[in-house]
C-alpha cells in the first residue's frame, strides 16, 4: 500500500460535474431522469478528455511489513519475541489510526515470525492483526478458508508467506479502492517502524562495524523520503498531521546520514536471466548517529504501541 | 448546452472509472500475480485505472541482497502497456518497449530508489472513445 495515487480525473469530474448539475437544475428546473442528452464527442470534447489522459498517476511505494521482515533476517537477525508488540495490547486500540497503526505493527511482527517457524506466534499474531483489520472494517482480510489452510500449513514457511502477503493485500486494495487512502498510509506506517524499531534493536553495538544490519537499517534513508511524500498527499487528516509531527524528528536524524552511490550499471546473468545492477554505496553513519536514530525510532514506536 | 454535454461526458468516464477501480484488485490478484512465479509477492497493492496514451509512476527502494521481479499488466481491453525503469539520474536501466516483456527479473549491489514509468501505448484510433482499464503493478522478491 503499498501505495498511494493521484485520483485527478476523478476529483476534476466531480467539482465539474456538481457546478454543472446545480447550473443545469438552477436553469430550467427538469428533474433528473427525465432529461435525455445525446452524448456527442466534439473535436473540443475531446480535448478535455485529452486533458484528463494527460493527468499523472503517481504510486510511492513502502517496503511493506513482509519485505522489511525479509530484509531483516536476510541481514542475519536472530528471532527475539521480546521485540514484538504483545498481543495482550489489541484491546487498546480503538481508534481508526491506532488501528491502523498496528495492524502495520502486527502485520510486521507476524511476517517476522513467519520467517523464523514460530508456529504458536503466528497464529496470535494472524489474530491480533484480524481484529484490528476487523476494526477498520475490512471485512476481507482473511476467510475461514485461508485460516484453515494457515492452520495446515503452519510449518510451512513459503504457504505463511503467501498467505501474509495476501492478508496484506487483502488490507491494503480494500482502503485503497475505498477512498481511505490515509488511513492505508498510516498501516504502511506502522509497519515501516516496527521493521525499522525491530532492525534497530537487534544490532549488536559490539559488531558495529561491517554490520550487514546497520547497513539495512541506513537504507532506510531511501525510503523515508517516500514516507513524507506519502504523508504530505494525505495531508490535513488529523492523524497523518499528527504522524508528521512524530516522523519529523527521526527524518532529522537519516539528515543526518550521507548516501553516495557510484552511476548504476547494469548486467545480464545469462543463465539466470536476471539483471545486475551494479553500484557501490557508502555512507558516513557513526555509531553515535546510529544510536540517536535507534532512540528515537523507538520513542515513536513506543508512542504507536501505547 | 455545451457545459452540459461536457459534463455528462465527464460524468460518464468518472463513473466508468469508478466502476473499473474496484475491479482492480481481483484483476491484480488473478491475472498479475501469478506473472510473479516462484517470486513472494511483497503484499503491496498499486493499480489504477488508466486510459490509452496516459502515463505512471511509481518510486520504490529496492534494496541489496535480495533478487525482484516486476510485472505490469494491462487489461484486455487496453493496447500494449510498456515500462521504463529510471535511476535517480533519470537514466533508462530497463525498458520493455522492445521485448513487449509483462516482467523483468533484477537484484541489486546496493540499495537503490528507483523510478518506474509505466504507460499504456494508444491504439491510434482517432475520434473512438479512447480505452480505459485496470494497469496493476506487482512487486516479488526472493532472497538471493
Amino acid at each position: 500500500m503499498n501505495s498511494k495515487f493521484i485520483t485527478k480525473p476523478i476529483i476534476l469530474s466531480a467539482m465539474i460535474l456538481i457546478i454543472a448539475i446545480l447550473a443545469a437544475g438552477c436553469k430550467d428546473g427538469k428533474k433528473a431522469g427525465t432529461d435525455t442528452t445525446k452524448i456527442d464527442l466534439k473535436t473540443e470534447d475531446l480535448q478535455i478528455l485529452d486533458d484528463i489522459k494527460q493527468a499523472e498517476k503517481i504510486f510511492k511505494s513502502l517496503p511493506s511489513p513482509l519485505e522489511s521482515a525479509m530484509l531483516i533476517k536476510s541481514a542475519g537477525a536472530r528471532f527475539d519475541k521480546s521485540y514484538l508488540n504483545p498481543v495482550e495490547n489489541t484491546s487498546n486500540y480503538t481508534t481508526n489510526k491506532t488501528m491502523a497503526l498496528n495492524l502495520g505493527i502486527y502485520t510486521c511482527d507476524l511476517s517476522f515470525a513467519s520467517l523464523y517457524d514460530q508456529t504458536q506466534i503466528i497464529i496470535n499474531y494472524m489474530n491480533a492483526a484480524k481484529k484490528m483489520a476487523e476494526g477498520l472494517g475490512i471485512l476481507d482480510f482473511i476467510d475461514q478458508e485461508t485460516i484453515e489452510k494457515l492452520e495446515e500449513n503452519i510449518n510451512n514457511t513459503d504457504i505463511i508467506m503467501e498467505i501474509v502477503s495476501e492478508t496484506f493485500l487483502n488490507s491494503n486494495s480494500f482502503l485503497e479502492d475505498n477512498d481511505q487512502t490515509e488511513i492505508a498510509t498510516i498501516v504502511l506506517v506502522g509497519g515501516w517502524i516496527e521493521g525499522l524499531y525491530i532492525a534497530t534493536q537487534l544490532v549488536d553495538m559490539k559488531e558495529f562495524d561491517n554490520n550487514k544490519l546497520v547497513t539495512t537499517v541506513v537504507d532506510q534513508k531511501l525510503s523515508i523520503g517516500i514516507l513524507f511524500d506519502l504523508l504530505k498527499d494525505n495531508a490535513g487528516h488529523p492523524s497523518i498531521d499528527e504522524l508528521m509531527t512524530q516522523l519529523d524528528g527521526l527524518y532529522k536524524v537519516f539528515d543526518k546520514i550521507n548516501l553516495t552511490s557510484t552511476p548504476i550499471s547494469t548486467e545480464v546473468d545469462k543463465t539466470t536471466n536476471v539483471t545486475i545492477l551494479k553500484s557501490e554505496v557508502t555512507t558516513d553513519m557513526t555509531r553515535a548517529t546510529f544510536e540517536e536514530l535507534k532512540a528515537k525510532v523507538s520513542e515513536i514506536r513506543n508512542s504507536f504501541i501505547k | 448546452m455545451k457545459i452540459l454535454r461536457i459534463t455528462t461526458l465527464l460524468f460518464v468516464f468518472a463513473a466508468l472509472s469508478a466502476t473499473v477501480s474496484a475491479q482492480c484488485k481481483g484483476f491484480a490478484k488473478k491475472s498479475c500475480q501469478p506473472e510473479l512465479g516462484g517470486y513472494t509477492h511483497d503484499g503491496n497493492y498499486h493499480a489504477a485505472v488508466l486510459v490509452e496514451g496516459e502515463e505512471a509512476e511509481l518510486y520504490k527502494t529496492f534494496y541489496a541482497d535480495m533478487e525482484y521481479r516486476v510485472a505490469i499488466c494491462g487489461a484486455d481491453n487496453l493496447p500494449n502497456v510498456e515500462f521504463r525503469i529510471l535511476d535517480a539520474n533519470k537514466n533508462v536501466l530497463y525498458s520493455s518497449k522492445d521485448s513487449k516483456s509483462k516482467t523483468w527479473d533484477f537484484r541489486l549491489q546496493s540499495s537503490q530508489q528507483l523510478k518506474l514509468v509505466v504507460k499504456v501505448t494508444s491504439f491510434n484510433a482517432p475520434g473512438d472513445t479512447p480505452a480505459s482499464g485496470c494497469v496493476s503493478i506487482m512487486f516479488g522478491f526472493k532472497v538471493k
